[in-house]
């Protein structure tokens, strides 16, 4: 793969949430450095993407708005008629969410039952999730001990996994 | 599994399994919404979508413990008057009969519990106890509820709690409801000033039959409105305070019709008894008011024990769809209204004409009024 700002060979790949949506962007070392992706102080993808001249790296939509990533449900649709596509609209509309049940319960966050099991295959989920794209870093920043101890711990918690979660 | 027939042939378990006192509060109902992770809701998925979650969820429910021997049918293999019948006994949602393609619907045996594949949400299940009981109907659903997220993954975050269509039932995804049967709050022209207050805390208030105060048969909803920020005990708890003020108001009033006006309480009931008696047509709107009244009857001690059950299952059986399925053809409205006075003639031909003593020499009087802004 090529890197989406001068065209050399990509050395980093980036995935990051941006205004709900998952974006993807690959850069050589230098263009990288550049734009201090390495820079370990963090760096906001959007940025990168929405400087002028980047743009035409965001497909735009076929209808204005923002699309969830799962199901394709749309920002204006969302406000046409709303209710929600899927359960990652919830996470993609993020911001709306907050402003559409403002008033309409009793607080805004859940006190309620939780899925047992399920909620702790989702926590290990997210928590593999964010090693993995540490390790990702580390190895790039050629940081080998710390890479090491990241993949022991993404081994541990992947064997964790296996008799109660996903299979039932 | 079980046939349409062999399902709607016995009344279900919470019209008639009350060992309680169900003469105010008739039936208390959990309703809980859940959506399957990373899969359309049934409002934007396409058919092969909708048939993909039906697919997953129809054999789950089917094998659970309780639905053991139950019903469960695609709506397609169900025509419009079979699916109306479910409606009538609160089994399906009107939206849910509706829809076509993809949905289904699981009943158990004794209609106690019911889960509707595809309706708004992939999952809106439901269980009814006769009488007040919403703490045993929440236990039997939630049990329903855990088995179910053993097998499936459901939509979850930590934060809003179930994932639903509507953020209107977010959070818990619970809707908890009581059916109260209120005529003496009517007669009395207490019901709107109740009613308010009700609605004042944050509860929703609607006729079961009709729209407002206006209800026919006396008959109204009470359920909870918030589904986030608080715990399901905690929403139950209120729901169940609240419903027992209101109960206990129209026990008082009851009360204060006798002990006021007794003549008047004993000509409402007795003209109900002679009109179900001997009308050769009856509307659903008339029925309903004097089936109400002979209910009132049964409790205040006019009519034998066992009263208020023949009423309760008149409510389910002279609706229009339970007409036609008697019939077994379509009908008009002219015939229904014959049938219906047909039904309700033969269901109260051995019922005695009211002994109006309980009503005419009421003792002691009432209680002191209990305080409505404490609800």
């Amino acid at each position: 793969m090529d890197c989406d700002k001068c065209g050399k060979p990509a050395k980093v790949h980036l995935t990051q949430l941006v205004g709900g949506q998952v974006k993807k962007i690959a850069l050589c070392n230098e263009c990288a450095n550049q734009n201090g992706v390495t820079d370990p102080t963090g760096f906001a993808l959007a940025d990168l993407l929405l400087t002028p001249g980047q743009a035409q790296l965001i497909p735009k939509p076929a209808t204005s708005g923002r699309r969830c990533p799962e199901c394709g449900f749309s920002l204006d649709d969302l406000q046409r008629v709303r209710r929600f596509g899927c359960g990652t609209c919830y996470v993609t509309f993020r911001d709306e969410v907050g402003q559409m049940i403002r008033g309409m319960h009793k607080g805004a966050e859940h006190l309620g039952k939780v899925p047992q099991g399920q909620i702790f295959e989702q926590q290990r989920r997210e928590r593999l999730a964010d090693l993995r794209s540490r390790l990702d870093i580390a190895i790039h920043d050629e940081k080998y001990e710390i890479a090491a101890s990241i993949r022991d711990e993404i081994r541990q918690l992947e064997t964790e996994a296996a008799p109660a979660g996903e299979g039932r | 599994m079980m046939r349409f027939s062999t399902l709607i042939k016995h009344p279900a378990e919470w019209m008639t399994g009350g060992t309680g006192d169900n003469s105010v509060v008739l039936t208390s109902r959990i309703r809980l919404a859940r959506n399957l992770a990373r899969h359309p809701f049934p409002g934007w998925a396409k058919k092969n979508q909708r048939r993909e979650v039906m697919e997953t969820l129809k054999p789950a429910i089917e094998n659970l413990p309780c639905m053991k021997d139950g019903f469960s049918k695609e709506l397609e293999e169900l025509d419009s008057v079979q699916k109306q019948v479910l409606v009538e006994r609160h089994l399906i949602s009107r939206e849910h009969a509706a829809r076509g393609e993809g949905s289904a619907a699981v009943i158990e045996r004794q209609q106690s519990v019911s889960i509707m594949i595809n309706e708004e949400d992939h999952l809106r299940m439901q269980a009814i106890h006769p009488g007040q009981d919403l703490h045993h109907a929440y236990r039997a659903i939630s049990e329903i509820d855990d088995h179910l997220a053993a097998s499936v993954e459901y939509a979850f975050d930590l934060r809003l709690g179930y994932l639903t269509t509507c953020p209107t039932n977010l959070g818990t995804g619970m809707r908890a409801s009581a059916m109260l049967h209120l005529p003496a709050l009517v007669l009395s022209d207490q019901i709107g000033q109740v009613l308010q207050a009700v609605n004042k805390i944050g509860l929703a208030v609607r006729g079961i039959f009709g729209e407002g105060s206006e209800s026919l048969g006396h008959l109204f909803q009470i359920s909870n409105q918030s589904t986030l920020g608080e715990s399901e005990e905690n929403i139950l708890e209120r729901l169940d305070r609240v419903i027992s003020q209101v109960a206990k108001n129209e026990r008082f009033a009851r009360e204060k019709l006798v002990e006021e006006d007794p003549d008047m309480v004993a000509d409402k009931i007795g003209r109900a008894y002679g009109l179900l008696r001997h009308a050769w047509l009856i509307s659903s709107k008339e029925a309903l008011e004097h089936v109400s009244m002979l209910r009132l009857g049964g409790d205040l001690g006019a009519f034998p024990a066992g009263t208020s059950r023949i009423c309760d299952e008149l409510l389910m059986d002279i609706q229009p769809a339970h007409l036609q399925l008697h019939t077994g053809r379509k009908l008009s409205a002219e015939e229904r209204d014959t049938i219906r006075a047909e039904i309700v003639r033969s269901r109260l031909q051995n019922l005695e004409a009211p002994d109006n003593r309980n009503i005419q020499t009421n003792g002691d009087g009432p209680d002191p009024s209990p305080d409505l802004g404490v609800l």
